[in-house]
């Protein structure tokens, strides 16, 4: 570890003027703000990949019947829409904030591994050209949902083996990702950066890491005997041979529901930095969002039967799963109300990372509410399965984890950029995005209701109403997106010149440097009193 | 200089992760059969059977179901739907199969016992679902079974439905 240390001090010797010319600089890069920005543009692709995805099944839904696609290749495009947002957009963005702003957050001069950084980074490009390349093999992708269940996934074509090893890519690259996030919190800190004193992202990234740390081997660990199922005789999940394909829910949600958390974490971190700043006032609770996001860390260990209730267990085990998972609800909301304690009697301004913040706030709420329905066991044997699970993990994931995520990129683009964003183009962004995300998604609740199963490219036509103005949301809220696009190629051509404080009520490190950011930041490290 | 920990033993966690989620095969397969979860059915010896003392009193109803797992290629089913017991007694029934291709097969028949509660106090001394079973092509045949409830099979319960499923096995053995 020390040794790669002094070669990050020693590479950032060497090219001291910054980049490297030409486009070998973003493959060989080793710098944290470079490879940062990798990732959030490589986000921000998949982004719209996913997104086009997602049109194909709100269009095929349009109207009961089957009209547009046929079923095989729609159910592909609901697995791969999960595959590619999860761990191609949602995971990814998280990591390019790390990169870019956790340095300067603690005031440090890069991470702790830049090399393995690099590597971090370049793998994902390739898992995922492998998994999208699944689409055009015999047999089709892989279409059997992102939860990959046994038998039903072992009978994907040729494609089994390509998604296999993709998720094992993605899964080493988000390991070494997290691994260099954890040693870089430890040990590159600034003098005086206490760990109660770091800002929230920084500690909200640090808890995520350690949970993909632990959960990303146990998902390659499952793929893994699927493989072996598949293709060398073993007989983990299958009957035939004495295994058990209930066993591979468990082994999947034993990753499965930390990684939920995975996807929402970094998102409470960059919302509990975005508030303040507009609400010009401290963090309320500073020391309960940390134990907060720790209990909830801990406890996404004890729940994962929650996505289970329905396969089969006893009544002990039911009543253990119901009542962990509504332990969560605790902490979650004990983060609620410190956010709205945060702003209460603020100096509150609507620039537009907060008004994504709000937004965050006020549907990922709707989402865990949802959620807790969904906890009660008697209750999920009616919704499970059916599009009320779809409303509550969009509500969370959309309007919850990918505003967070667009309203860190607003709070730190002029920081990365050196200019403003257009304010305008970025309220429309938000409103557009914000009132089509819940006629999007708020409608499934009543069709989820009403029995409607997921997954399912055909439907009984009383869902038709909602459905169909489902299927407009979705088509509002895809193109709404292009604006944030249009917004990022603005910012970075030109605008009004960001003062290095950008924002009036913006504290912390990453304030303190000009705007933009130079290439080395932090190189002697900041004293913090 | 504050104290620095060293990436390789942040490494050591995702190896040992990546064994625990090997190691959770054996948990989960002993967790099921300490608790009798999971309708895995327990299997006792003859002379263990002769000793167990009959509870006259009692009639359980006990049913008989089958399936074939998706691609099987026989004709499956129990030769009675269900019967009356008395808990401790022996009985014994079958079920026939018949292989409808025009070459050698192998099957294997997997058991489950609802309410699974109940999997734990349902013991078998002879099952044709503890091998394999060869058919000759289009062969048919009958497969004995012979079982025992265990009287102390809780009060509540009054209906146990044994459930075989028919797996085809000639593609795991070649
Ligand atoms: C208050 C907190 C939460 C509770 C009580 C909760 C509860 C549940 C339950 C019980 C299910 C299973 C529903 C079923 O399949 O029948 C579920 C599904 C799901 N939840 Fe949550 N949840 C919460 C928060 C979250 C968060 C924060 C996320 C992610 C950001 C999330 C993502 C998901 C996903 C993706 C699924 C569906 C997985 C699938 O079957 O494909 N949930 N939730
Ligand atoms: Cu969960």
């Amino acid at each position: 570890m020390n040794a790669q240390a002094t070669d990050a001090h020693h590479d950032s010797d060497h090219d001291h003027h910054g980049p490297a010319p030409g486009l070998m600089r973003w493959v060989t890069t080793t710098n944290h703000k470079d490879i940062g920005t990798l990732y959030l543009w490589f986000s921000l692709i998949m982004f719209f990949i996913g997104g086009l995805m997602a049109l194909v099944i709100r269009s095929e839904l349009f109207q009961p019947g089957l009209q547009l696609v046929d079923p095989h290749f729609f159910n592909q495009m609901t697995t791969m829409h999960a595959l590619v947002m999860i761990f191609g957009v949602v995971m990814p963005a998280f990591v390019g904030l790390a990169n870019w702003m956790l340095p300067m957050m603690i005031g440090a001069p890069d991470m702790a591994l830049p090399r393995m950084n690099n590597w971090s980074f370049w793998i994902l490009p390739f898992g995922f050209a492998m998994m999208l390349s699944t689409l055009l093999m015999e047999g089709g992708g892989p279409a059997a949902g992102w939860t990959l269940y046994p038998p039903l996934s072992l009978q994907t074509g040729d494609a089994f083996p390509f998604l296999i090893f993709s998720i094992h890519l993605l899964g080493v690259s988000s390991i070494m990702g997290a691994i260099n996030i954890v040693a870089t919190i430890m040990n590159l800190r600034a003098p005086g950066m206490t760990f109660m004193k770091m800002p929230l992202f920084v500690w909200t990234w640090f808890i995520t890491a350690y949970l993909l740390i632990a959960v990303m081997p146990v998902l390659a660990g499952a793929v893994t005997m699927l493989l072996t199922d598949k293709f060398f005789g073993t007989s983990f999940f299958d009957a035939a041979g004495g295994g058990d394909p209930v066993m591979f829910q468990h082994i999947f949600w034993f990753f499965g529901h930390p990684e939920v958390y995975i996807l929402i974490l970094p998102s409470f971190g960059l919302v509990s930095e975005i508030i303040p700043t507009f609400s010009r006032k401290r963090l309320f609770g500073y020391s309960s969002m940390v134990y907060a996001t720790a209990s909830i860390a801990f406890l996404s260990f004890i729940v994962w039967a929650h996505h289970m209730f329905t396969v089969g267990m006893p009544l002990a085990g039911e009543i253990f799963f119901m009542f962990t998972t509504m332990l969560i609800a605790v902490p979650t909301g004990v983060k609620v109300f410190n956010w709205v304690s945060t702003m209460w009697r603020g100096a509150m301004t609507f620039e537009t990372p907060m008004l994504f913040a709000l937004g965050f706030v006020v549907m990922f709420t709707i989402g865990g509410f949802s959620g807790l329905m969904l906890a009660m066991t008697p209750i999920d044997f009616q919704y499970h399965d059916t599009y009320f699970v779809v409303a509550h993990f969009h509500y969370v994931l959309v309007p919850g984890a990918i505003y967070g995520i667009i309203g860190g990129v607003y709070y730190w683009l002029p920081k990365w950029t050196g200019n403003m964003y257009s304010e305008s183009l970025g309220k429309m962004h938000f409103w557009l995005s914000t009132i089509f995300v819940n006629v999007l998604f708020f409608p499934m609740h009543f069709v989820g209701l009403a029995g409607m199963p997921r997954r399912i490219p055909d439907y009984s036509v009383q869902f038709a109403d909602f459905n169909q103005i489902a299927t407009i949301g979705a088509f509002g809220f895809g193109f709404s997106q292009i604006l944030l696009l249009v917004l990022v190629v603005k910012c970075i051509r030109g605008g009004e010149k960001a003062t290095d404080q950008v924002w009036e009520g913006a504290e912390g490190l990453e304030w303190t440097v000009s705007s933009p950011a130079p290439y080395h930041t932090f190189s002697p490290q900041p004293v913090i009193k | 200089m504050k104290k620095q920990i060293s990436t390789r033993h942040l490494f050591i966690i995702p190896i040992a992760m990546f064994g625990f989620g090997y190691l959770m095969v054996p948990i989960y397969d002993v967790f099921c059969d300490l608790t009798g979860l999971n309708g895995k059915t327990g299997s006792i010896s003859e002379a263990q059977a002769q000793v167990i003392s009959v509870d006259e009193n009692r009639l359980i109803k006990v049913e008989f179901i089958s399936s074939l797992n998706q691609g099987a290629e026989w004709e499956f089913a129990p030769v009675v739907k269900s019967m009356m017991v008395n808990p401790g007694r022996s009985y014994s029934t079958s079920y026939t199969a018949v292989n409808q291709l025009d070459m050698e097969m192998v099957g294997q028949a997997i058991p489950s016992v609802s309410p699974g509660k109940a999997a734990s106090y349902f013991n078998k001394t002879e099952c044709f679902c503890f091998n394999q079973q060869k058919f000759a092509a289009n062969e048919e045949k009958d497969m004995p079974l012979t079982f025992v409830v265990d009287p102390e099979l809780p009060d509540d319960i009054s209906t146990v439905t044994l459930s075989y499923t028919f797996f085809d096995v000639n593609s795991r053995i070649n």
